[in-house]
């Protein structure tokens, strides 16, 4: 043990430091090499030279974990399950015709429309009631503390949620009690095909309710008093005043939290490995794609076909992000 | 708050919603909470939620040996007091045998089946009469009862998900993985940024909107052709393809993307005259960097490196993609995993072990939630 945490130690600074020295050697390295001298092309050289050794080594890793693995993943689409032969469409043909793949489709719809949809409405409406509420402060705390909450952490805490026992012993998962308590059957709820769906989704609201009620909650603060006001003096209602003032004037935001939690809900993998890994009808794209990747010997090539997948919806945010960023930068 | 607006709401009706709203939200963390603290048998047979009330427990004890038997008017007798009487704890009910174990109340005397009649007292104090034969056997009859156990809390849970559950292993080295995969990125990203907001170069921006259409890459993509890519870099040094500086490796990849954007954003909105004074005095951009923008940068670094701490310590993914399962490997994540899957119904395994993967977290959360905040605001609305 205490053998390991050395090592762990000796890591871990041989990775920082490693990082430091490189940046301080690199530009004593330029500043010697190009010389002291302030003649006028040398000083411009070096100053062409500099950015790269700032940027270098993140674009480096960007490349190198990010942009290059697309491509090849996209190369290995198209060839058999250990890359070694070329299918061409064979990877995608399968793809649309496996009945897991289409119940796997529907259920990242599913997610797509209702995860976004309901974090984006509870965290709006839990940010108007907690900026008129005296212990806000608080309240916003315990509704954001599952943000820091890893995945597998929350799914042991919803599972335990969801917990059945068998009819006739004491419930002691919350959900089955209740339906105890209210005359109902209790449930193996995970197994309830369609609806253990929404079950899942419910844990990854439950964490992202919390990052919607924060951002809504600047945004709300940067309504401009005045609009309000004049509204007020118009006789407008408060319900006129939040659904034809407020809301408009922080849809963008809005716009901007929904698109977030979507693409991590794309990515949402975690849960449904810990929860039910893709059984009783649960899967979604990120976990089918791991589970071709390890299943039997795996299938790179029906993996890289998934990824694409789930490359190509991602795509137009893409897109749209840059688009944003462009306008800004022009707006500058 | 004074907007007016605010004042015709009512607000009790506010409050109320946002009271349930909150309870919703606390409820499942709480079950794990207070299920991780409580003694494994009562876990298993009642709700959490019951923990803070007694439970009935129903077991025996023996009398003493027939051997003491005395004989009386009413027939052979056995008396004596059960060890339950010391505890203090309610004697519910009892009975003599397991098919009827609570045959009468405490205090009252019951004719059992065999005609044999059985007093017990608060006390515990007992009397076993048998009117027609003498006691026979080598041991003390038995005789059942419920009790109500009060309210027990233990860390014995705790203890043995340590152990046990291997999570003591898997807490360091999870500390192993996030560390430099936090540090690291950081640094990074922070000269990136410098670069990207005050370095004038050939393809700046092109270069930076490229790396806003990263930020939404799906790690996804880019598992298989690393792990093939690892492998062979593996198979041509000769060295194992999953380890530590693997994961650093990879952690410090796919947080780039959002941390040059974040600090890139902060450190644009420094003053222009500052950096522009300082060069034109003769400091070099790594002077620039290191004196005056790195130290007006700390409140963007802290709030990357909290995002990133978080992302890193709370990812499975990545974990079991670029590192062994073996004991000297496994992050917190993946053995609560494996937890899930061999341990799946021992509740006081998996809510302690829940726990200890989420207490760290938790801590640098609520400590510097503000940085936090910050962080993710600056990150989405602009």
């Amino acid at each position: 043990m205490s053998e390991h945490i050395t090592s762990a130690i000796i890591a871990i600074a041989i990775g920082v430091f490693g990082i430091l020295a490189y940046f301080w050697i690199s530009n004593a390295l330029l500043d010697g090499f190009i010389g002291r001298s302030k003649r006028a092309n040398k000083e411009v050289l070096r100053e062409q030279i500099r950015p790269w050794l700032f940027v270098g080594p993140a674009l480096f890793f960007l490349f190198l974990y990010l942009v290059y693995p697309v491509f090849e993943t996209l190369w290995l689409s198209f060839k058999d399950e250990n890359s070694s032969q070329f299918v061409g469409f064979d990877n995608y043909l399968w793809l649309f015709k496996d009945p897991e793949f289409h119940t796997t489709l529907r259920n990242n719809v599913l997610w797509l429309l209702v995860v976004p949809t309901l974090s984006t409405l509870f965290g709006l409406v839990i940010a108007v009631l907690a900026d008129r509420s005296r212990w806000g402060t608080l309240a916003k705390s315990l509704i954001f503390m599952p943000m820091a909450i890893s995945f597998v952490g929350a799914s042991v805490i919803w599972k335990f949620v969801y917990h059945y026992n068998g009819e006739g012993d004491v419930q002691i998962g919350i959900l089955n009690a209740l339906m105890v308590a209210l005359g109902a059957e209790p449930q193996f709820w995970l197994s309830v095909p369609f609806w253990n769906n929404l079950l899942l989704m419910i844990i990854l609201v439950w964490i992202q309710t919390g990052f919607a009620m924060v951002i809504l909650g600047a945004a709300l603060r940067g309504v401009p008093e005045e609009t309000i006001e004049a509204a007020i003096i118009d006789g407008a209602n408060e319900l006129q005043i939040f659904f034809k003032i407020t809301i408009p004037q922080i849809m963008p935001t809005v716009v901007v939290v929904w698109t977030t939690i979507a693409i991590l809900v794309l990515k949402v993998f975690d849960i449904v490995l810990a929860m039910t890994n893709g059984q009783w009808e649960t899967q979604v794209l990120a976990n089918l794609m791991y589970d071709w990747m390890f299943r039997g010997a795996g299938d790179f090539g029906r993996g890289s076909a998934i990824a694409i997948v789930l490359m190509l919806s991602v795509v137009p945010i893409m897109i749209w992000n840059i688009r944003r960023f462009r306008q800004e930068e022009l707006g500058r | 708050m004074s907007k007016p607006a605010q004042r015709t709401l009512p607000r009790l009706a506010a409050g109320a919603a946002l009271t349930c709203l909150v309870i919703l939200w606390v409820i499942p963390t709480l079950g794990l909470l207070v299920s991780s603290v409580r003694d494994k048998d009562a876990l298993a047979q009642s709700g959490w939620w019951t923990a803070m009330s007694d439970s009935t427990q129903t077991v025996f004890e023996r009398t003493e040996h027939p051997d003491t038997q005395i004989e009386t008017e009413q027939g052979w007798v056995l008396e004596g007091r059960l060890e339950i009487g010391a505890t203090g704890y309610d004697i519910l009910r009892f009975g003599g045998s397991q098919r009827d174990p609570a045959a009468g109340a405490v205090g009252e005397t019951v004719t059992l089946k065999n005609g044999n009649q059985l007093t017990v007292n608060a006390d515990g104090s007992y009397r076993f009469v048998s009117p027609e034969k003498p006691w026979k056997g080598s041991r003390g009859k038995r005789i059942f009862f419920s009790y109500a156990q009060p309210p027990e809390f233990t860390l014995e849970n705790y203890q043995e998900v340590l152990t046990k559950g291997r999570l003591g292993q898997a807490f360091i080295n999870t500390l192993t993985v996030t560390i430099p995969a936090t540090v690291i990125p950081v640094l990074m990203a922070a000269f990136a940024a410098y670069a990207f907001s005050w370095m004038p170069f050939r393809g700046r921006d092109w270069l930076f909107a490229g790396v806003i259409g990263l930020l939404v890459v799906p790690l996804q993509t880019s598992l298989v052709p690393l792990l093939r890519l690892y492998s062979d870099v593996g198979n041509f040094f000769g060295f194992e393809a999953k380890g530590y500086v693997g994961v650093w490796m990879a952690h410090t990849g796919f947080g780039l993307p959002l941390a040059i954007y974040l600090m890139r954003n902060y450190m644009k909105s420094l003053p222009k005259d500052l950096i522009e004074c300082a060069r034109v005095d003769g400091a070099s951009h790594f002077e620039v960097f290191v004196k005056i923008v790195l130290p007006l940068s700390v409140p963007a670094l802290a709030s990357f490196t909290i995002f990133q701490f978080l992302w890193v310590w709370n990812d499975l993914l990545v974990a079991l993609v670029f590192l062994g399962q073996a004991e000297d490997q496994i992050v917190l994540t993946a053995q609560l995993r494996a937890l899930l899957g061999t341990r799946g119904s021992n509740w006081e395994i998996l809510t302690s072990g829940a726990f200890i993967t989420i207490i760290l977290p938790l801590i640098v959360f609520f400590s510097l939630q503000r940085f936090f905040v910050r962080g993710l605001v600056a990150g989405s609305v602009k």
